[in-house]
């Protein structure tokens, strides 16, 4: 199987294919949109801050390539955010794909959510073999609200989406890489779609 | 509902690396050796350790880069994230770092000789990846921070520079009480719970695990979020599952 992970300079695409290759999977890094057009499956990484990321991506052109992939995409983190709609960090302009604001944390609660929370009323295929209130590794100040694509939710704060789905494209606000067994079966259920 | 799904509290071993094997200090001296840092850290996170803190205290160059091949052998083969630690002092080092599949990096003395790296690492890397480390001491009823390593006192106050790397875009604060460090007696909890309380960001509790009640206590009496040991963990003394249920026990949130 041929699987991409968008390399755009501000990813932790090592982590992401390391976590791969340990399921028998050996990912390429690329930015180049013929590489990930031609792609079974592509991951869609992202760490640090948004407006930088979102700029990093359309140098590479990448802005308008990726929501027109038909394979299944898996955005993770900050990769996730850029799909949806908007995001309040240095209010900047997503992807559009799930149609949904993401917003900062409140100060009632201690920002970055740093550490292993439990995701619930999980509702698709990225889940299966995993009980309800599995732990997840998330480090992440904004979050994605309740919408019609939430396919998996975490509180802290409030109930927020830490899965969303549409069509081809997953999204995950904690990093499966990172998150021990659990974490594992959930990239190998993306990989097996 | 909101008790039901609460972020958990962090157990976090911590291994100090020179030239690429294991040592711990005991107050900061008489090193002693404690394995391979990817045999323990693939070990620890089998066991339940939530977060693993690499410490490079290798003096050398050359030193440092066996600690980066380190870095990437750990990331290829644990599936939870990791810190490191030591000696950096720069963009670049981070770069190269995180570049290798480190999830976090923690500065110390180099925040401190020049504190906007903070900014700078946060900007370019996302807060989320910048903890920054603070050894302080009381003298004279003040907590004071003290530099390499806890061998040179500053005239920073642990409360003020706490807040000022919060400004400055950290994510998260790793506090070792040099009091504490080593003694086996309880963490620093008065401090902690003041940082806890004053701050906004994650607080890491660092220095005195001795038993599973110092972990009880750090939690519930320090408000901390995560709790960090060594020896404890290396030598068997406190098994992390053990330890994991005990907190449960107590009401403390934990992932088990």
């Amino acid at each position: 199987m041929n699987i991409v992970i968008i390399d755009y300079g501000a990813g932790n695409t090592k982590s992401v294919q390391f976590a791969c290759n340990r399921l028998g999977y050996n990912p390429i890094l690329s930015n180049s949109e013929d590489v990930i057009k031609a792609a079974d499956k592509v991951i869609f990484p992202g760490v640090g801050q948004a407006s930088h990321a979102m700029e990093m991506l359309k140098k590479s052109g990448l802005d308008t390539l990726i929501p027109t992939l038909k394979q299944p995409v898996l955005g993770i983190c900050l990769g996730m955010q850029l799909l949806c709609n908007a995001t309040e960090e240095g209010d900047t302009l997503g992807l559009g794909v799930f149609d949904v604001k993401v917003k900062r944390f409140s100060n009632k609660v201690k920002v970055p959510q740093m550490g292993w929370n439990t995701i619930f009323d999980l509702e698709s295929d990225l889940f299966e073999g995993l009980k309800n209130d599995a732990y997840m590794y998330l480090v992440h100040s904004y979050y994605a609200e309740v919408c019609e694509h939430t396919i998996a939710q975490t509180n802290y704060d409030l109930n927020y989406s830490s899965a969303l789905k549409k069509e081809n494209f997953y999204g995950v606000q904690f990093h499966p890489e990172k998150s021990s067994t659990e974490g594992a079966q959930i990239l190998r259920n993306f990989l097996k779609l | 509902m909101a008790d039901q799904y609460m972020l958990t509290k962090r157990i976090i071993p911590c291994l100090d690396i020179k030239n690429g094997r294991t040592v711990k200090g005991v107050n900061f001296v008489n090193l002693i050796d404690a394995g391979d840092p990817v045999v323990l850290a693939k070990q620890y996170a089998e066991k339940g350790a939530d977060e693993l803190v690499f410490l490079d205290i290798s003096a050398t160059l050359e030193g440092r880069k066996t600690t980066l091949e380190m870095v990437l052998r750990v990331a290829e083969q644990v599936n939870i994230p990791f810190t490191v630690g030591g000696g950096i002092s720069s963009i670049e080092d981070v770069d190269l770092l995180l570049k290798s599949g480190a999830d976090k990096v923690s500065i110390n003395s180099s925040a401190i000789k020049r504190p906007e790296l903070i900014n700078e690492l946060s900007d370019k890397f996302g807060s989320q990846c910048v903890v920054v480390a603070i050894d302080a001491k009381q003298i004279n009823g003040k907590w004071m921070v003290h530099l390499a390593g806890g061998s040179i006192p500053t005239t920073l106050d642990l409360f003020e520079w706490a807040k000022e790397v919060e400004t400055r875009g950290a994510g998260e604060i790793l506090f070792t009480s040099m009091d504490h460090d080593g003694t086996k007696d309880g963490f620093a909890n008065e401090a902690l719970s003041r940082l806890s309380s004053e701050l906004n960001i994650p607080i890491i509790a660092s220095g005195g695990a001795g038993t599973v009640q110092h972990f009880v206590d750090t939690f519930q009496k320090g408000k901390s979020d995560a709790a960090l040991a060594a020896s404890v963990f290396h030598f068997g003394e406190i098994e992390i599952k053990d330890l994991k249920e005990e907190l449960r026990t107590n009401n403390i949130e934990v992932r088990l």
